[in-house]
């Protein structure tokens, strides 16, 4: 919407509700008196009583001028404004208006600071930018009846995943999209299945159903950036029958600024951030991209996960995921995607070596999805602190840890053969092999994260790998 | 802060406004909305209507739209929908 322009003159912006301003309504009818004065007056159309005034309580002036202060004086020529003065001075309103003698036969203080104008009240700003900004969005517009449930309708119109949505009102995306530098017409990812343009509005309109908050929203976005494409293949995670979603796996500073919480209960309920940027990024694919169970998404039984599954790291001796991946530093905000499925948790309350861990984990590694399936599926494993303290004692860091773990994950070809012990799963007879590797190189991923007590770790088991499934995606946070 | 207009999440590709349901068989027992566009004389054509379909068993409720060059209120549409099983809008001048 275009500024409303100021008349030629002096302009001055009050409010009754102002002790400053009251002081310098003399002053005003004095300059009423000497020169062309327009007066705005916020909250009282009546003040300064006796001098004609524009009623500005809409605040329509006052926000598209950024009016911060009451009173505020401005002069304006043949191109606009020329300077301006807030609160109350002697000196520079004379100086602004070139009258030498203003208010010499007032009894007035030589100066007084002003109050806040009623277009930055933070119980008003959202409103407004609503109002006078609300033509930046371009998603149509839903009239609801008065008497119509809000939160009914949203789950009626078929936009939830089963739990209660924000209700995505003008004034609260324009709030989210305050989050982000990024303009909102922007086109962010193409969102699968429908292949519809994700722009920068669409994305927060979702982060607004999900319970974000603004500084959770450039997650959000690198979240959608980063499943949006062949390599993530998110087409193909939406409609296998397997019970995987997207996990987001974030590090960085920023995750504890944004209050994402990677220590007791790190995978659990009870961390809004975590919770909605997961929740986001499912809900703008089910409402832009048209994915829903039943649909496209064919999953057999699916996983709570796939309702949010994003949680952040420590961190910490081994460094982050998303450095070990990407030529991504540790003070870099990032997230790596990973097409996976629940956690599982693995016991090991007794080994106090990394060779007797690491055999622990090795074990139940191996009968990821099926104990005769090799190659086909990627993993996160992610080490509980206790855990990591076991191995970084005993000298072992990242490299170190993943080389043990495929060392000890060399399956035996005979035994993983179709009918080998009278499972007919396996792979296929007559290869020739002696081994086969349980993880392809990079397939086997470590995280940190979880409480400071319990000797325990999680198994994030993944999807179909490489090129005919998902291949993990890491991304800085673009801001 | 409304909540009473929001913003689309969706792709857009398919209508807002929600789909009509399938016509029912009979009128047994059903409430039938009579919608008045004020048009003139459209009151007389609805009170024949309604003599009849009370004739017939079915309750009969009355509305009118302030006027006919605009679309029935919002909150109209809601208010027949929550009371009516089928709607008869009279077009008649």
């Amino acid at each position: 919407m275009a500024a409303p322009p100021l008349p030629n003159g002096l302009v001055a912006v009050v409010k009754r509700d102002c002790e400053t301003c009251r002081t310098v309504a003399p002053v005003l009818a004095e300059l009423a008196e000497a020169t062309s004065l327009t007066i705005y007056s916020q909250d009282d159309p009546a003040f300064p009583d006796g001098l004609e005034v524009t009623d500005d309580r809409d605040l329509s002036v006052s926000w598209h001028h950024d009016i911060e202060t009451v009173p505020t004086l401005i002069r304006v020529g043949a191109n606009g404004e020329e300077a301006r003065t807030v609160g109350w001075s002697l000196q520079q309103w004379r100086a602004l208006t070139g009258i030498d003698r203003l208010a010499e036969n007032l009894d007035l203080p030589e100066q007084r600071p002003g109050c806040g104008s009623m277009s930055v009240d933070p119980d008003l700003v959202d409103t407004l930018r609503a109002r006078h900004s609300g033509s930046l969005l371009r998603s149509r517009h839903l009239d609801l009846a008065e008497a119509e449930d809000e939160f009914e309708y949203m789950h009626r119109m078929g936009w939830s995943d089963g739990l209660p949505l924000v209700p995505p009102t003008a004034e609260r995306v324009l709030t989210m999209l305050e989050g982000t530098s990024r303009p909102p017409d922007e086109v962010i990812a193409i969102v699968p299945p429908d292949l519809i343009q994700a722009t920068v509005e669409k994305i927060a309109i979702s982060a607004v159903m999900a319970g974000c908050l603004p500084e959770h929203l450039p997650w959000v976005i690198t979240a959608v950036e980063a499943v949006c494409n062949d390599e993530f293949n998110m087409h193909g995670l939406l409609a296998t029958t397997m019970p995987v979603g997207p996990v987001i796996v974030c590090s960085g500073p920023g995750t504890a600024r944004i209050g994402m919480n990677p220590g007791v209960n790190a995978l659990g309920q009870g961390n809004r951030a975590s919770l909605s940027i997961g929740r986001a990024l499912q809900l703008l694919v089910r409402n832009l991209g048209g994915g829903r169970p039943g649909g496209v998404d064919r999953a057999t039984h699916g996983n709570p996960g796939k309702l949010s599954f994003c949680f952040a790291e420590h961190p910490g001796p081994f460094g982050s995921l998303a450095a070990s991946r990407a030529d991504i530093d540790e003070s870099t905000d990032a997230i790596t995607v990973f097409a996976g499925e629940g956690p599982r948790c693995i016991v090991d309350q007794l080994s106090r070596s990394p060779e007797s861990l690491a055999g622990t984990l090795a074990e139940n590694l191996r009968a990821m999805h099926h104990h005769k399936l090799a190659l086909a599926f990627d993993a996160i494993l992610v080490l509980g602190p206790e855990h990591v303290r076991v191995f970084t004692e005993g000298g072992w860091d990242r490299t170190r840890i993943v080389a043990e773990l495929e060392a000890r994950l060399q399956l035996p070809y005979p035994d993983i053969v179709r009918g080998a012990g009278g499972i007919a799963e396996g792979i296929p007879d007559g290869l020739g092999l002696d081994t086969l590797a349980k993880f392809s190189p990079g397939g086997l991923m470590l995280a940190h994260a979880g409480g400071g007590a319990g000797l325990f770790s999680m198994l994030i088991a993944g999807w179909v790998n490489g090129a005919s499934g998902s291949r993990p995606v890491t991304r800085a946070v673009q801001y | 802060m409304t909540s009473k207009v929001l913003l689309d999440p969706t792709s857009e590709s398919a209508p807002a406004e929600r789909q009509r349901i399938a016509r029912p068989a009979n009128l047994d027992g059903l409430t039938v909305g009579l919608l008045d566009i004020s048009k003139p004389r459209g009151d007389v054509f609805l009170d024949r209507l309604s003599e009849h379909l009370e004739r017939r068993g079915a309750t009969v409720r009355r509305y009118r739209k302030p006027t006919f060059a605009k679309p029935a209120p919002v909150d109209l549409r809601h208010e027949i929908a929550g009371q009516c099983h089928v709607v008869i809008e009279a077009l008649a001048d």
